[in-house]
């Protein structure tokens, strides 16, 4: 294996949608060319061996074509595999944050390749992460970024984000020069680094990492409020650190600072973050738009998704904007929108193609800093490294406390200790550190690798020691937990209901705080721009019910799954052969699934149904009885069974109308919520499955004769029938017989199925056509 | 100080209201200044009148129900008890559970209005469901949605089976919610 992958040496990385991204290589110092071997493997060593009678090679080997692809398919199999391998072990992921653990795969896989004698590749090149491994992680995070929290909780995550960031870096920096100056001897290496250097220094170490906060805090499950935060501040700190980069670095290279300079830098913030943010949002805007359109290609609508979000971070990068606030705003722009209009698979599709890539980008992230930190260049300082990460603690602690101080006097939910404790805890600095520090040019800053060193070291010391630690933390101060969020229907009726009600309290108080202008911004949503982004009909429906076909969905592709309950026969025609009924699967029903019962309304009309269907077709079948009924014994049961089919007939007919209550508006049918409320085309999917007893369990499995369920009829009919006083004149069997005999021998179902086969199997023409006729309602 | 001074003489018991209800005298003064702009014809108290000129209420769907439960109590609404309403108005719908809070400031709003439950019998029914989602969804829904809705809601929250929410199943379904947290209302210094 040739340690030098193209990572590092000048090549452009090109992203392509697909799992695996090519590599181009700019300057190829190979020493075969590559030609386009289209899958011929002739040997390229021209010259040698023409025409000496070589035979030829019907095995051949020829690495170096695919050397680039192969290895970084090696490297994120590895990086999958290693995920698989850390839930496989017991107990393993509970004890310790999947990112350690990566991080010491990574030092191993350093230290064989180092062990082999081969030069580590410097494979977390910074063009390599910022381009190709950050941009999924941010995305992701983005698009599923709880939108309502985050408002609320603007004011704090900007503070947080903003002065917090700033305090660390200048705080670090400061004393970090000063410490520089005034500890060590004027001839050691520390004295030389200036100010300027100090500064970019602790800019770069301040900047809490998103994606080591996410990898920590997704799985300590801390209750919304504090992953918010921490997360949001993670998310845009981003800005701030881009500008006191960009300023810093310009300044130690020019040496000189000036006070316009400095100005100009608060400027450069505003523009890097709001423009950053802009950007975003218009590409945000154009995906909805687009999306609009897709109705008729609906294959490459997460494509769209991708591809605008991955522009936007582009374009942002392109100005020196914010790509990760630009990536952001997309994202939380584009997706009510979007969601509003691609189909429910391109949706799933979106959202398990982020979680994938954001997954593995994390994978190899941390797997890369593993290596890299093996790889080198290190020169270790034991002041300057102890020093920083003493400071950066402090430093952190600090900058919390103190802006919470302030922050509670404005906010209404105070953040209390533990709350702080667990934000000053939770700022771990990540690879955006590591790579920006990689960035450092070797010229300008010739104490490049102490810098790196001491990055590194803050990088595991937060990683390892406070990311191992922070889940017994928050279980020790009984940190408030994430509640299992399932969204009642309630909850987000009186949701709005209390914005409504807020903000009519503060238009009593003449106050025009939060819910005011929220209450503004949604109704200008309402008018204008939900008109231009949604296509059809959907543009017109209010969030509620938005919600309610989500909630709906979701209970119907639950009932599908659980596999379950009654599955109507699709189109009955009358001359049914119970043939043409569907076996009911033959696993159990499992009635502890969360399934809805039926409510009272319907339950109503079924019984309604079943009265007067019964009523009628017991008058009917009296005077067919003795034509086209066999007399026999379990005559009563025959007719039963009769009557069965024709009440599941009016019955599916009934459902198909209460499917639409359900699940179907009134708008035309070609609105996405209809088509996935269709579920795939097959209506007899929409099962309704009663979780109590009280509705007639229909189960019609009567073709297959072994199968219990047609006694079950039997049973539930026989329910049924105790609890309608009214049904005075139906007595269609006894009822103890039912009761008792809940599973009859088979026997038994046997005769009746063979029965009732012959029966229907030879009815007379005429009948059938009555029969027909005389249930249609 | 001296113009303070002189705004607190403006304000009946002032410093008892500052007392009974925590604001402090520059909320108070601002809060007061609300009232008189609001009291159009200078009664001394408050109408529902006033209220509907209002143009934010209006435009808001439940506005309606808000006026009524401010004047449903019978309170004159003269500004003390105003002052003390907008203390507790935070916990409009939550009465039960905050009867505490709702005697310790006697002058209190609306104590066991309930925004939701009009006709007072302690539980919201589903007429009473319906037309509060009548009326936030307006007429972009039709009847079949909404009976659905408000159906489905029901179905979740009542766990007595007696086809209404009484008010503790209307906590119960909230619990996870947090609603203190939501449930505020911040001024301006």
């Amino acid at each position: 294996l040739s340690a030098t992958t193209c990572a590092g040496s000048g090549c452009l990385p090109v992203f392509l949608e697909g799992s695996v991204f090519t590599v181009a290589v700019a300057s190829s110092d190979q020493h075969s060319p590559i030609t386009a071997h289209s899958g011929s493997h002739k040997a390229t060593d021209h010259g040698s061996h023409n025409n000496t009678g070589k035979a030829f090679p019907v095995l051949d080997l020829n690495y170096e074509n695919v050397r680039v692809p192969f290895e970084i398919s090696l490297w994120v199999l590895l990086a999958s595999l290693m995920k698989l391998g850390f839930h496989l072990v017991p107990h393993l992921s509970n004890i310790v944050p999947e990112s350690c653990l990566l991080i010491v795969v990574g030092l191993l896989v350093g230290g064989i390749i180092r062990g082999t004698g081969e030069t580590v590749p410097p494979v977390l090149d910074s063009k390599l992460f910022f381009y190709i491994l950050l941009p999924p992680i941010i995305l992701d995070a983005g698009y599923f970024l709880p939108i309502r929290p985050f408002m609320e909780n603007l004011g704090t995550i900007l503070i947080f984000a903003v002065v917090g960031t700033l305090w660390n870096a200048f705080f670090v920096g400061g004393l970090l020069y000063g410490v520089c100056q005034i500890g060590t001897e004027s001839s050691s290496i520390l004295s030389r680094i200036g100010l300027l250097q100090c500064l970019l220094f602790g800019s770069i170490i301040s900047a809490v990492d998103p994606v080591a906060v996410l990898a920590v805090f997704e799985e300590i499950h801390i209750n919304e409020l504090l992953h918010i935060l921490v997360f949001g501040e993670s998310l845009l700190n981003d800005a701030v650190t881009v500008v006191l980069y960009h300023l810093f670095e310009e300044f130690s290279g020019i040496g000189s600072v000036t006070l316009l300079k400095g100005f100009l830098g608060v400027i450069s913030f505003f523009v890097v973050a709001l423009g950053g943010v802009l950007v975003g949002v218009l590409y945000g805007i154009l995906a909805a738009f687009t999306s609009r359109f897709t109705s008729h290609t609906r294959v490459i609508e997460p494509l769209f998704v991708f591809l605008y979000s991955y522009m936007a971070y582009l374009s942002a990068e392109i100005f020196h904007l914010s790509g990760i606030m630009a990536l952001i705003a997309c994202g939380a722009v584009m997706r009510p929108y979007v969601e509003a209009n691609i189909s429910h698979k391109s949706h799933t599709t979106i959202k398990y193609f982020l979680k994938m890539w954001s997954s593995v980008s994390e994978t190899l992230i941390f797997i890369f800093l593993g290596v890299a930190t093996v790889a080198g260049p290190h020169d270790w300082n034991w002041t300057f490294v102890t020093v920083t990460v003493i400071l950066c603690l402090v430093a952190r602690v600090i900058g919390v406390v103190g802006l919470t101080f302030i922050i509670n006097k404005f906010r209404i939910v105070k953040l209390t200790t533990k709350d702080q404790f667990i934000i000053a805890y939770g700022g771990l600095r990540g690879a955006i550190a590591f790579s920006l520090g990689f960035l450092l040019n070797k010229e300008h800053f010739p104490e490049r690798e102490i810098f790196l060193t001491a990055i590194i070291t803050v990088i595991f010391f937060t990683v390892f020691v406070q990311g191992m630690t922070i889940k017994p933390l928050v279980e020790l101060l009984a940190v408030k937990k994430k509640q299992e969020a399932k969204r009642s229907i309630n909850e987000e009726i009186h949701t709005q209901f209390l914005d409504h009600l807020l903000t009519g309290i503060e238009d009593i108080c003449g106050h025009y705080g939060h819910h005011h202008w929220k209450d503004k911004l949604n109704r200008f949503n309402k008018k204008y721009v939900k008109k231009c982004l949604i296509a059809g009909e959907r543009s017109k429906e209010p969030q509620l019910i938005a919600f309610y076909h989500k909630m709906e969905m979701k209970q119907a592709i639950q009932l599908v799954e659980s596999g379950g309950g009654i599955k109507m026969p699709s189109a009955v025609p009358s001359t049914v052969s119970m043939q043409n009924i569907q076996p009911r699967p033959s696993t159990k029903p499992a009635p502890e699934r969360a399934i809805p019962q039926l409510s009272k309304n319907k339950e109503e009309e079924i019984r309604k149904i079943l009265r007067t269907n019964l009523q009628r077709t017991r008058q009917r079948l009296r005077s067919y009885n003795r034509h086209t009924l066999v007399a026999d014994p379990y005559e009563d049961g025959l007719s039963d069974l009769f009557l069965k089919k024709q009440k599941m007939f009016q019955i599916e007919k009934k459902l198909k109308e209460m499917n639409t209550y359900l699940t179907v508006p009134a708008p035309p049918p070609d609105s996405p919520t209809m088509c996935r409320a269709r579920l795939a085309s097959d209506p007899q999917a929409y099962s309704i499955k009663p979780a109590s007893n009280k509705v007639p369990m229909i189960q019609v499995d009567l073709a297959s004769p072994q199968s219990p369920d047609s006694v079950n009829l039997l049973d539930e009919f026989g329910q049924a029938n105790q609890q309608e006083e009214e049904e005075q004149g139906l007595m269609m069997k006894p009822p103890s017989r039912p009761r008792e005999a809940k599973k009859p021998s088979e026997e038994d179902e046997a005769k009746d199925q063979q029965r009732l086969m012959r029966c229907l199997s030879d009815p007379g023409p005429s009948a059938d056509e009555d029969e027909d006729g005389a249930f249609l309602p | 100080m001296g113009s303070s001074s002189s705004s607190r003489n403006k304000i009946p018991n002032a410093q008892e209201l500052m007392r009974q209800t925590g604001f402090s005298s520059a909320h108070l003064l601002r809060l007061h200044d609300r009232f008189e702009s609001l009291d159009r014809d200078n009664r001394g108290y408050l109408s529902p009148d006033d209220f509907e000129a209002l143009g934010g209420l209006a435009m808001n769907p439940i506005g309606g129900r808000i006026i009524e439960a401010f004047f449903s109590s019978g309170i004159p609404w003269t500004f003390p008890p105003l002052s003390g309403f907008w203390l507790i108005s935070v916990q409009l719908t939550e009465t039960e559970t905050k009867k505490e809070h709702s005697k310790s400031s006697p002058a209190a709003g609306p104590g066991s209005s309930n925004l939701y439950d009009l006709d007072r019998d302690g539980k919201i029914s589903r007429e009473e469901l319906l037309q509060v989602l009548r009326a936030m969804l307006g007429l972009q829904v039709t009847e079949e949605q909404l009976q659905s809705i408000a159906e489905r809601a029901i179905q979740e929250a009542d766990l007595d089976k007696d086809d209404a929410i009484s008010f503790d199943e209307f906590k119960k379904s909230l619990e996870k919610m947090d609603i203190d947290t939501k449930m505020s209302v911040s001024f301006l210094k």
